[in-house]
């Protein structure tokens, strides 16, 4: 009798997992790099529409942002999901809760900048990543990403896609927050 | 000269050499590791533009030297042993690689004691010769056990 | 109009299942005839409902309704005719409906072809299907109703998905469903032997050819599925251990265990327990498949939008009928009575390790399948378990199988004779062995893999070749099952013959090519001859052309395309195919290098894989000889007739 119970056992063992697996998104691919220090790089920063590119006057690395916990949020005017999170971007640089810098990933500046100007700029400035190549340091598949770094360079979460107000009320603040400590 | 011009087509064969073999081992490494954006493909065979710019990762840092463990390191730092194509051999997979085999021993196990209990299930009656009658009218002619399928 | 008339049909559909779900099954538990005669009636009645309703969403996709959300979103007005028709089941919502179409037909077809079963049985059976039925009529009625309407109606469709847009999405998707949902018949069965505690040899017999018929269209399903990537998706791939894809081959190997099993069953009254439960899962997995695809637990090309709502209501709907069927075989299946002995080397146990190696092949597959979903619950990682994994696990739990098929028809039922059947197959070994160990050199390279693979191919043909001969030589009858077993297993031996050779031999090459310039692969020269632009019903198209000769004689000119369909604007390959015998010549267009459009080069990609087609053709001859084999006599409505004459005769008899 014992035996003829053990598929039975099983299958509601997989039951279980199944229900689980409901919670979850198969697709996130979760980043090694929390915990670890925000890759390093040195890139130009977009220029506002119209401005001439002069010399020295616009370059960004992480490290400029030592001291201050801040979101790198990746973006792209080609980004359809970035335009649902735009607004509540937005909103946060004016709330001047947290500074917000940009990532501008695999664009044309002119794009990036027409974009800007027509949805709004939440950014203190916008690196541009033309090859994406530092996208692929900090492990971008899709965008938009935003990360939360800490005052010593350390990412401390990763957001994959869209920010929706209840990760930014629950998540990223109480954190960005707690870290400020 | 003579022996420049020959250095100099031995030296060129080398290289085609070296390259061909370089592809081989960049079409290999693109076989290893999975396009990430896309469902199930390998970044050798993904048209998505994330599988384009690591092929071109790959391809550079080929170039540069590194040894095939080195760049996939380099991949699983970033995106983790999700990109993997071939998940990896650590405790959290031991289940996953040896759990087919641990199942085939169980279930080899299982065979060996179901048979042995069937040898010992008592032998059935042999049928009486006017039963077998009987059965023979109903059914038809009995069939030589061994061959029917 | 017409989709509230569908919608109508399918909750009186609803509620005929509720009755024909519950009142035959009490009736047949409290003896009462009257309740089981309902059985017959309602799955008649079921089936009428469910084709309306079908009808009634067919026709809305045919003339362009674009008033129901269903066909606003899944067509389009320029969608050729029977592509427009095809949509219907392109859905998650419609193809829920084929689904359910497909168990209403099925169960007309007991209620039809069973006049020799006992009316209790039959009313057992058709009340499980019943409750199945209730199960996915709710599902779509409460969750994903086909018929939604979307007000005010939308101008034009949002088009089919142009990798759906192909003659083989006419066919694909109902066989496969045909197959999944006719386990349904094995599995009430099962569960009507259950609840009647009478499991015994007559039940193999009744089940066996409905398990067959069922197995046959999920072999001709999986093979077309197979078919279509191989030539739609363009890189040349057939099988991807994708979710879906394992979640319709899990049925298919508990399936094939099933049949086996049964025919022990059958002729020897033996593993009756097992055989039950092997019904119970085969019909589970179907059902499983169905929870994996729509539930958004699992990533997938073939996974139909997910929605959390949807995803509850399959798994609780999952968990109620397995865990109640399993529930029912803990209790009932102890008290079964045991078969007959037999010995360790006989057909029988050769039929259990059979069952057996399938069932951990399966669990393996649902191992790999799963196993990102373990670990992510656990909070332990994410990882990506893709074709390396299951390819070296599969291929070492099959090949046993193989071997043992080759044998298996020679050994005798109860105890087999070893020595006998070593002399008999002596042949066979030899020429399998020479050929595996030769033919590579054929082919221009040898490696230890590939004989192996040569090996197990030969040897299943061989072996099955051996048994016929033994069989025309004893001079006792070559009836249809016979030789429906050996014809399947030849289809497993083209199969794995194939499989190994195109794995070890084809031959692919990226290229870029200006117009002008060829490329020789493979003893053939391809030459490109530039890429010119065409118009189609409802997409444009680049159209490459290559030239293809060979010793200079031409062989074939292919037209490769890249499609951008007009309403989803996704670039589609259309890939460019020579069918051939012994190799399929295969090219497809990539990107378009540089500028200048008429002189532009492209990057192509061409492959030369010998004997691919065999593979399919290898699934072919075992879906015919799966149609031999329950085509038999003994399965016939005339010979059961005369043996209910009998019983009668037998009956009166002993109360003499």
């Amino acid at each position: 009798m014992k035996r003829f119970l053990l598929p039975l056992a099983v299958f509601l063992l997989l039951v279980g997992f199944l229900a689980a697996g409901l919670k979850l998104d198969p697709r996130e691919v979760p980043s090694p790099l929390i915990g670890k220090p925000a890759p390093a790089f040195d890139l130009p920063v977009l220029q506002k529409a119209g401005q001439s590119h002069a010399p020295g006057a616009g370059r960004f690395a992480p490290a400029d942002m030592r001291g201050k916990v801040w979101l790198l949020n990746v973006w792209a005017s080609w980004c359809e999901s970035c335009r649902d999170e735009h607004p509540l971007m937005v909103e946060l640089s004016k709330k001047g809760l947290l500074p917000i810098l940009g990532l501008n990933y695999k664009d044309k500046d002119e794009d990036a900048q027409r974009w800007l100007a027509q949805f709004g700029n939440p950014y203190q400035l916008s690196a541009v990543d033309a090859d994406g190549r530092i996208g692929i340091d900090y492990g971008v598949y899709g965008v938009p990403e935003t990360y939360l770094i800490d005052a010593d360079g350390v990412i401390r979460y990763k957001q994959i896609g869209a920010i929706t107000p209840e990760v930014l009320e629950r998540k990223i603040l109480p954190m960005a927050a707690a870290l400020r400590k | 000269m003579r022996v420049l011009i020959f250095a100099f087509l031995i030296s060129i064969a080398f290289n085609a050499r070296a390259i061909e073999n370089n592809d081989n081992r960049i079409r290999a490494l693109e076989e290893k590791l999975r396009c990430l954006v896309c469902q199930n493909q390998t970044l050798a065979d993904s048209n998505a533009d994330l599988a384009g710019d690591l092929r071109k990762q790959v391809r550079d840092q080929v170039a540069a030297g590194r040894t095939d463990q080195e760049i996939i390191d380099y991949l699983v730092q970033r995106y983790g042993d999700f990109v993997l194509y071939e998940p990896p051999f650590k405790a959290t997979t031991v289940l996953l690689w040896v759990g087919p085999f641990l199942l085939l021993a169980a279930a080899g196990g299982f065979l060996v004691v179901a048979v042995r209990r069937r040898r010992r299930a008592p032998e059935e009656p042999a049928l009486a010769a006017d039963e077998k009658r009987l059965v023979e009218r109903v059914l038809g002619p009995v069939e030589k056990s061994g061959d029917a399928s | 109009m017409i989709p509230e008339l569908g919608h109508f049909a399918l909750i009186l559909a609803l509620a005929i299942a509720l009755v024909q779900g519950t009142l035959p099954v009490w009736g047949a538990a409290k003896r009462q005839p009257a309740f089981f005669a309902l059985a017959r009636p309602a799955a008649r009645a079921q089936f009428m409902l469910i084709a309306v309703a079908f009808g009634c969403l067919a026709w809305s996709f045919y003339s362009n309704d674009f008033s129901v959300l269903n066909v606003a979103s899944n067509s389009n007005s320029r969608l050729p005719t029977a592509y427009r028709i095809a949509a219907t089941w392109g859905s998650h919502e419609g193809s829920l409906l084929l689904w359910v179409l497909m168990l209403s037909i099925w169960m007309l077809a007991v209620s039809l072809f069973s006049r020799s079963l006992p009316d209790a049985m039959v009313a057992r059976v058709l009340g499980v299907m019943g409750l199945i039925s209730v199960g996915f009529l709710s599902f779509l009625l409460f969750t994903s109703d086909p018929f939604e309407r979307l007000l005010p109606g939308a101008m034009d469709g949002r088009d089919l998905n142009p990798l759906l847009q192909d003659p083989a999405m006419v066919i694909h998707p109902p066989m496969l469903y045909m197959g999944y949902v006719g386990f349904s018949v094995a599995f009430s069965f099962a569960i009507a032997a259950l609840l009647d505690g009478r499991l015994d040899a007559s039940w193999a017999r009744w089940s066996r050819p409905w398990t067959i018929a069922a197995w046959i269209f999920l072999t001709l399903g999986i093979a077309l599925g197979s078919f279509w990537a191989y030539y739609e998706l363009g890189w040349g791939g057939w099988w991807f251990w994708d979710p879906v894809e394992n979640a319709s081959f899990m049925p298919w190997l508990i399936g094939t265990a099933l049949i086996h099993s049964l025919a022990v069953t059958e002729k020897r009254g033996a593993f009756k327990s097992w055989t039950v439960l092997l019904a119970i899962l085969a019909f589970s997995l179907s059902l499983l498949g169905t929870f994996l695809v729509r539930s958004g637990v699992l990533t997938s090309v073939h996974a139909f939008a997910s929605d959390p709502k949807r995803g509850i209501f399959i798994l609780a709907f999952l968990a109620l009928v397995i865990g109640g069927s399993l529930t029912l075989y803990a209790w009932r299946a102890g008290k079964v009575a045991p078969g007959a002995r037999f010995e360790l080397l006989s057909r029988e146990s050769m039929l259990l390790a059979n069952s057996v190696l399938l069932l951990v092949a399966c669990a393996a597959v649902l191992l790999g399948t799963l196993y990102p979903l373990f670990l992510d619950a656990l909070g332990l990682g994410k990882i990506s378990v893709g074709p390396p994994y299951f390819q070296s696990v599969f291929a070492p739990l099959m090949a046993p199988a193989i071997l043992l098929a080759g044998v298996g028809p020679l050994i005798a039922w109860r105890k087999g004779d070893v020595a006998q059947a070593a002399q008999r197959l002596r042949w066979a070994a030899i020429v399998a062995l020479l050929g595996a160990l030769f033919l590579p050199l054929a082919f221009g390279r040898w490696a230890a893999l590939t004989s192996f693979g040569l090996l197990l191919g030969f040897w299943i043909i061989g072996g099955s070749l051996t048994a016929l001969f033994v069989r025309i030589k004893s001079g006792a009858g070559l009836g249809s099952s016979f030789l429906g077993m050996l014809l399947a297993h030849v289809g497993i031996g083209v199969f794995v013959l194939a499989v190994t050779l195109v794995k070890s031999y084809e031959t692919e090459r990226d290229v870029r090519l200006a117009p002008g310039e060829s490329i020789v692969l493979g003893g053939y020269d391809f030459r490109f001859e530039g890429v010119k632009d065409v118009e189609g019903p409802n997409y444009v198209a680049a159209r490459g052309t290559v030239m293809v000769t060979r010793n200079g004689a031409p062989v074939a000119r292919l037209a490769p395309e890249k499609r951008i369909y007009h309403v989803q604007r996704n670039p589609m390959t259309e890939s460019a195919i020579d069918y051939g015998a012994t190799r399929h010549i295969y090219v497809s267009l990539g990107e378009s290098v540089g500028d200048g459009k008429e002189n532009a080069a492209w990057t192509l990609r061409i492959l030369i894989k010998p004997f691919v087609g065999w593979i399919w053709g290898g699934c072919v001859l075992m879906a015919l000889g799966g149609l031999l084999a329950a085509s038999d006599r003994r399965y016939r409505s005339g010979t059961r007739r005369r043996e209910q004459t009998a019983d009668a005769t037998l009956v009166r008899g002993s109360t003499a």
